[in-house]
Parts: C-alpha cells; sequence; structure tokens
C-alpha cells in the first residue's frame, strides 16, 4: 500500500455478485458514503486499487453469461474502460482442445518497481499478466502450458462448485520474479523465474482426500504474505490456519489453538500491515455437510498477536445471536492506519468495519448483493 | 446483413438492438462486429473461437451449431443469450 499521507482518506472496494460498490472515509474513518453501483448486474470477483499510484482501480467482472472481461478507471469510477485484450488462455493447435477463462476471480497489482504490471488468476486455474495497467493481457505460460498443469489442478471432480480458481497471487517486495499462487483446488506454488517455471510448496499442509502422493490433495483457500516481514506467509486452507517462515519449506498448523468449538475452518484471513505477529481469520462452521456459515450462527472475527500461538475472540458489536453469514476468501481486508482498521464483508451484504484492529465492530453497509471481495485503498 | 443484438451487449452498439455487419460465415461476421464495436466478439466467442455456454445464433430464425455456419448478405442473424441463472 502506499505510504499513508498525513490526511489522506480509506477507501473500501466492495465486489458483489451484482455489482461494486465504493466506500470512501476522511482519515478518522468516522463518516462513510457509499458509492454504486457500478457494473450493476455484473458479477465483480475483485476491485482493486493499485497501491503504487493510487487512482488505477482494476475490477474482474462477468456479465450473466457473457466471457469475462477486466475494466479499468483512473477515477475511482467515474469512468470505466474496458481491456482492449481480455485475460485468456492460449488458443490450442488446430485439432486440439484448448480452455477458456470463464471467470477472472483475482487481481494482483504487481512489484512497486513494475509499474503497469498486474496479476490476474482465473477460473479454471490460470495465471495472466498485464504490462500495461490491465489494457491488454497475456497468459503466463510457465504456469497456463506447463505438461504438469494436469497433475497440479487434477481432474473434474478437484474442482470447486463454480470452477477451480487460481488465487492469492502474491509477490515478493525483495524481488519481482519471485512470485507465489493458491489454487483452489491444487494447493500452493512457488516461482523464482517470473513465473517461467513453478514448485509445489505444501509441506505441512493437512489433505482434503489421502492420496499416495502428498503433493495431491491441497487446497489452501487463501494465502496472505507479510508485507514487512515476505518470509513469513500466512494460509487459511480448506483443513486449518498455517504459517510458514521461509527459507522452511514445511507450513506449522497454528489454528489448532483456536477454540475447539469454533475450529479452524474459514475462507478469509487478513494480516497487520506492520506487524508479522498479528493476523486475522473469519471462522466458519466446517462440520459434517460443511455449512459454509458462522459457527453456531454466532459470527466473530479472530485475531492472533502472536503468530498463531493464542487467538483472541473479536465479536463486540457482531450480531450476538442467528447469524448465518460468513466471509469469502477475498472479502476480508485490513487498512495501513493507525490502529489499523479491519474490513469483511458477507454473504448476507454487509459489510463491517473496525477502526481499533477488531476491538469492536460497526456496519458500515447492509442490504448489498452477495458480497466477493472487499480491499482497501488510499484515496 | 442486419445482426439482433441481445441487451447484455448494449453497451457496445451504443443500445442499438440492431446492427450491421458482414460475413459469409458467423465467423466472419463476428469479427465484422467486433471491428464496428471493439471487445464485443470475446463476450460471446471464447479463445478457442468456440460460442460460449448459453450463447446461441440464429440465422433466419434457426439456430447455427457452430460460427462455421455460412450466411449471406439477405439473412437476418440474431445473437441471444439466456438470462438463466440467479
Amino acid at each position: 500500500m502506499r505510504k499513508k499521507s498525513g490526511r489522506a482518506g480509506v477507501a473500501v472496494l466492495v465486489g458483489t455478485r451484482k455489482g461494486a460498490f465504493i466506500l470512501r472515509a476522511d482519515a478518522a474513518r468516522r463518516r462513510w458514503r457509499i458509492e454504486g453501483p457500478h457494473f450493476l448486474g455484473c458479477i465483480v470477483h475483485h476491485l482493486v486499487l493499485d497501491p503504487r499510484d493510487g487512482r488505477t482501480l482494476l475490477a474482474a467482472c462477468r456479465t450473466g453469461h457473457l466471457g469475462p472481461t477486466v475494466y479499468r478507471s483512473t477515477n475511482m469510477g467515474r469512468t470505466w474502460t474496458e481491456a482492449k485484450r481480455p485475460p485468456a488462455f492460449r488458443k490450442a493447435a488446430e485439432g486440439g482442445k484448448g480452455r477458456a477463462v470463464d471467470h477472472v476471480f483475482w487481481l494482483t497489482p504487481g512489484h512497486a518497481a513494475q509499474k503497469g504490471v498486474w496479476y490476474a488468476g482465473t477460473s479454471p486455474q490460470g495465471l495472466v499478466r498485464s504490462d500495461d495497467s490491465g489494457a491488454t493481457w497475456t497468459g503466463v505460460g510457465g504456469f497456463n502450458d506447463s505438461p504438469d498443469l494436469t497433475k497440479w489442478v487434477g481432474g473434474a471432480q478437484d474442482l470447486t462448485p463454480d470452477g477451480g480458481k487460481t488465487h492469492s497471487v502474491l509477490v515478493d517486495p525483495r524481488d519481482p520474479a519471485h512470485l507465489y499462487l493458491g489454487l483452489s483446488a491444487g494447493g500452493f506454488f512457488e516461482s523464482l523465474d517470473s513465473g517461467a517455471s513453478w514448485r509445489r510448496l505444501n509441506k505441512g499442509c493437512d489433505r482434503v482426500f489421502p492420496s499416495a502422493d502428498p503433493d495431491e490433495g491441497h487446497d489452501p483457500h487463501c494465502v496472505r504474505l507479510h508485507p514487512a516481514a515476505p518470509d513469513r506467509l500466512y494460509m487459511q486452507n480448506h483443513c486449518g490456519i498455517y504459517r510458514i517462515d521461509r527459507p522452511s519449506d514445511a507450513w506449522s498448523r497454528v489454528g489448532r489453538r483456536m477454540p475447539k468449538a469454533v475450529g479452524d475452518i474459514g475462507f478469509p484471513m487478513t494480516l497487520h500491515p506492520r506487524d508479522p505477529d498479528t493476523a486475522w481469520v473469519f471462522p466458519m462452521d466446517g462440520g459434517s455437510v460443511w455449512p459454509r456459515v458462522s459457527p453456531d450462527g454466532r459470527p466473530a472475527a479472530y485475531r492472533t498477536r502472536d503468530g498463531g500461538r493464542s487467538w483472541q475472540r473479536q465479536d463486540r458489536g457482531l450480531p450476538r445471536e442467528q447469524a448465518w453469514f460468513t466471509v469469502k476468501r477475498q472479502a476480508m481486508c485490513a487498512d495501513d492506519a493507525d490502529p489499523v482498521g479491519v474490513y469483511f464483508g458477507t454473504t448476507s451484504g454487509e459489510v463491517w468495519a473496525s477502526s481499533d484492529e477488531g476491538a469492536g465492530w460497526r456496519c458500515l453497509a447492509a442490504h448489498l448483493p452477495h458480497i466477493y471481495s472487499v480491499e482497501t485503498g488510499r484515496v | 446483413m442486419k445482426v439482433r443484438i441481445p441487451s447484455p451487449l448494449y453497451g457496445y452498439t451504443a443500445k442499438r438492438a440492431v446492427v450491421e455487419a458482414d460475413g459469409a460465415t458467423l465467423e466472419a461476421v463476428t469479427r465484422s462486429l467486433d471491428r464496428s464495436f471493439p471487445g464485443l466478439r470475446f463476450r460471446v466467442v471464447d479463445e478457442q473461437d468456440r460460442i460460449r455456454p448459453h450463447i446461441k445464433f440464429f440465422v433466419n430464425g434457426v439456430q447455427a451449431a457452430a460460427l462455421s455456419a455460412r450466411v449471406g448478405p439477405a439473412d437476418e442473424v440474431a445473437i441471444v443469450q439466456a438470462f438463466s441463472g440467479g
């Protein structure tokens, strides 16, 4: 995120099943106003502001049954321009059966030194890159065309209900060639050569199914790299909450310290921008049939301040009972203020915020469509 | 020839429901449309040159099986997008 200016305001960027919304506040974050909808009726999987310039906003959109695309704005959504060449896979050779991008699921601005570079994760699993701030996109061949791709992503029975996804595309702030990405399903991957080649990084994670191959059966839901300590990554996985400290290649399940009645299953995770030991998760009911709702109908964030050795429940201001929403993997984030603001969007269309690092919550917006993503930016 | 455009694509055609295009096949017609209305083709035809799911092309009221279907200047083409789903 761009270095905080003294009085810069905060924007919360909300992607939903029926369009996008932007909530804005001044630096004090007391009064919020909502703008939108943008792209009414379109699925907006991700809406992200470029922290390198503070003005380029990209939206990953899909309209009904039309093909996927990406829109770009440089005036906080007053006007939008569609990508001239949207994310797509390589055309198959004559007679071949090539893949087609169904939707763009994830957007990541590139390294600070590579202005204009963005990465997009697709469904089905793929990685595309733009070198011109989202105007044109090209597949990352080292991933999309790898002979190992089928082995990495599995077959039709391994896909999530609306298609396998690439998410958590992460760029090492020390090295633009050092990339990570997550596949649901498929596991977590690392590249040291700008995406030309990839290796799996799943050791220590529990698995969804007991394949004889220890590299199979992995399903990371959301992975975050700490911006101030890039060797530390946290993962909310299908099977629990994990942490890794590179150069180790083994994850440790820090979610075992979560209360047993709540468990450590969920989708989103977000980090404190300055303290590598502080992170938040939003657990869901991962029991029996996986209802994907707040455990016991009592939603809460859980925060660790010691790298996952202990977790504290944070539910002041949230509904006390009969609240059956959950929070999707892109729908929880933190700003860079002090104290840190934490935000999440729910499957029932509410945006919740805390301006005191999760100690108390208030609802910023309700009755929005099903929320897919929440991001912050300085404006 | 005349091409009927479904309402989700009006953003490309300045809200025109019927536009002109040319070509001897539906494939050529979609490329003609894309020259006039950049970006339109990719919304209905994927990167493997397949008609996207839930998109149909009709020629004079008869559904075309593929973009290779031949068309003439007097034909009327209709692009239809289903509104199924929640």
